[in-house]
């Protein structure tokens, strides 16, 4: 007699198990223990179901990155201020060796990159800040092949992939270009018909 | 008992409400369809769940293979710009974005019904037809469109069996003078020990291995500063082995004292063209030769027999716009032919309309819109949009379309917030709906292109593109377990 009981919660332990591996629970049901080993494996990497989706916690955002976010080291002491297409200034701090676009990858700067910096696009194109500009090594040819395509050039232009750190950048300013409408490799603007 | 079966009441009871959360019922989940996965697809999807935590996008793809022109336009001997293919892996296999391919929008499901199982259809099909020259003997063998050669060589299913005439002659026309014209003329000069080791179909490899082209004339309708290609694609060709790219000097001459007023763009394309240009007497017989040919127009394909033996072009002159507008090209009256076996035109690709229920512009090749919101005689059509060359025509790079679908997504998110988003009319998923299909779903892909890079590694190339449908589904069947 005594079984039953232990049976059945043996039952409804199975089946709520069964069900947890779905995502249809909602995250409320859980109880603390079972979101406290859960935490840990989708920081482990381990939780990744089959259509590889991590899981997340009430109120927290899924951060979609277009690239694997790193630990800060201690080394990072080369202050880079990000002003975005809307204005909005950030200051990050990358380390010696750092190009624009990863460290703004890393702190979740919303920076395209394309082609993952092997000089095939123009999606990470910035205008440095004219003092620091002047202090960079000059484009090589494959870089300034590829800013002829980028829309609203000026002369402070750069691919954000090829600007590399160095101490005597710190306190440097980039910003992101407005988004564009169409253009022509010549600036044509095309009449109206 | 009776508690055991509460509790399985109380688990079912969250287990329904979550599954309507999902379907976009009372969660407010905002569902959105893309027809096309190439980068406009991805990249307005990219745009869509980056900025946005509510909203689910199913990308839908008549093919069971994604990503488009990226995998089907991009040359072969380019593969750093395939490279945003990660990051559109990235984003498929979050739960936020699903693939649906083999299901063609237009013949399987039509878009009024799409569009009553989502809030929002985006339409990214971008153009698989090109345009004709419209002239006589255009239908004779050896003349074929850029975008079929392109085909060919990249894999697209249904062009692996072209039959291209590569060996009865040693000079190829190109009718053009774009990047695509730039890519053909690559592939058909580059020397094929190169080619082997990228992921250019082998099919292509056989038949290229019996080619006898050594000269390829790409020809313009106008002059040196109306060149469409870009200054990276033309640098490549004057590097490349065993090759040599012939521009005639006196066609450049007259344009030396302006380039410096040009805008910068304009300027270094041309001062690399004056560069390379040469009176052609530093060219061996050994080497291939790229000529540019510039103010001629395609007049007639002469023909024996049907097989084209050349083609003859009538000579312009260019009339520029005293108010600095376009340069156009008149014909002089003048011809001359020149003897070929094989003409490629490459002066652009052309949309078609998949739907009658869709407002598009056949003359411009467009579908009506504003901002990428769909238009129909002046009226938004709330819910439908257009995204990439479907909405702006086929021309420009990746970065173009990027920032095409980006404004495209902001539209769409603006609705989005303002509710002018119609609901759908009902919360259930479409793939439990439809019946006879057989969708691939991304996981699918991940196997096909597994399967790709393993018979490609057997002959020393990133892979080895499979060209078939059948096969690619029957390759998804082999590994489901």
């Amino acid at each position: 007699m005594a079984t039953r009981p232990l049976l059945s919660i043996a039952a409804v332990s199975g089946l709520r198990a069964a069900l947890l591996h779905s995502r249809s629970i909602p995250r409320q049901c859980y109880s603390a223990s079972i979101l406290e080993r859960r935490r840990k494996k989708a920081k482990d990497g381990l939780y990744n179901s089959r259509n590889g989706t991590v899981w997340v916690w009430p109120n927290q955002k899924r951060h979609y990155c277009t690239s694997p976010s790193e630990n800060e080291t201690e080394n990072e002491n080369i202050s880079v201020t990000y002003i975005g297409k809307d204005g909005e200034r950030r200051e990050v701090k990358g380390k010696v060796g750092d190009n624009l676009l990863h460290l703004a990858h890393r702190h979740g700067i919303d920076m395209e990159g394309a082609c993952e910096a092997s000089l095939a696009c123009t999606t990470c194109h910035v205008y440095v800040e004219n003092e620091y500009f002047d202090l960079l090594p000059e484009a090589h040819e494959e870089e300034e092949d590829l800013l002829d395509l980028a829309p609203f050039l000026q002369e402070n232009s750069r691919l954000g992939c090829q600007v590399i750190l160095t101490k005597e950048l710190d306190g440097m300013t980039v910003t992101l270009p407005k988004v564009t409408r169409n253009f022509y490799v010549d600036g044509h603007t095309p009449q109206p018909h | 008992m009776s508690w055991y079966i509460s509790a399985v009441k109380c688990l079912s009871r969250s287990f329904k409400s979550n599954n309507a959360a999902l379907s976009g019922g009372r969660r407010g989940l905002t569902r959105i369809a893309i027809v096309g996965s190439g980068p406009a697809g991805f990249y307005t999807a990219h745009h869509l769940i980056k900025q946005c935590d509510d909203v689910r996008v199913d990308i839908f793809e008549a093919l069971p293979v994604p990503f488009g022109l990226i995998r089907f336009g991009v040359a072969p001997d380019h593969p750093e710009v395939k490279n945003v293919i990660n990051q559109f892996t990235t984003l498929a296999l979050t739960d936020r974005c699903r693939f649906i391919g083999n299901i063609n929008i237009g013949t399987d499901i039509n878009i009024n019904q799409l569009r009553s199982y989502y809030n929002g259809v985006v339409l990214a099909y971008g153009a698989e037809e090109d345009k004709t020259m419209g002239i006589k003997g255009e239908d004779s063998y050896g003349v074929f469109s850029a975008r079929s050669f392109v085909s060919w060589y990249n894999g697209l299913p249904g062009y692996e069996n072209l039959n291209l005439n590569l060996s009865s002659g040693d000079t190829a026309v190109i009718i053009g003078q774009g990047n695509v014209a730039l890519d053909i003329a690559r592939i058909l000069l580059t020397p094929l020990d190169t080619l082997k080791e990228t992921d250019i179909c082998s099919h292509a490899v056989d038949a290229l291995s019996f080619s006898k082209i050594k000269k390829v004339i790409m020809v313009g309708r106008r002059g040196p500063l109306q060149v469409a290609f870009t200054i990276k694609e033309l640098r490549e060709m004057t590097k490349l082995p065993q090759c040599k790219t012939m521009i005639k000097h006196k066609d450049m001459l007259p344009y030396k004292d302006i380039i410096s007023e040009l805008p910068r763009p304009r300027k270094r394309l041309t001062e690399l063209m004056l560069k390379t240009s040469s009176d052609g007497r530093d060219i061996s017989n050994d080497d291939n030769v790229l000529e540019l040919l510039f103010c001629r127009s395609p007049m007639e394909i002469i023909a024996r027999n049907e097989i084209t033996k050349g083609i003859k072009l009538e000579i312009n002159e260019l009339i520029e716009d005293a108010n600095g507008g376009n340069t156009t090209a008149v014909g002089s009256g003048e011809y001359e032919t020149i003897d070929c076996s094989m003409v490629l035109r490459s002066i652009g690709y052309k949309s078609r309309n998949i739907d009658p229920e869709i407002p598009f512009d056949e003359k411009l090749g467009i579908i009506n819109n504003s901002k990428g919101r769909v238009v129909n005689n002046g009226t938004t059509i709330n819910g439908l949009y257009c995204s990439g060359w479907v909405k702006r025509g086929p021309t420009g790079v990746i970065l173009t379309t990027m920032n095409d679908a980006f404004e495209t997504a902001g539209s769409i998110i603006e609705d989005n917030k303002n509710g002018m988003l119609p609901s759908s009319n009902t919360a259930r998923d479409i793939l439990n709906d439809i019946k006879g299909f057989e969708p691939v779903l991304f996981e699918d892909w991940l196997k096909i292109d597994e399967e790709e890079k393993r018979r490609g590694e057997l002959v020393g190339k990133p892979r080895e593109k499979i060209v078939s449908v059948l096969e690619m589904l029957q390759i998804i069947k082999n590994n489901k377990n």
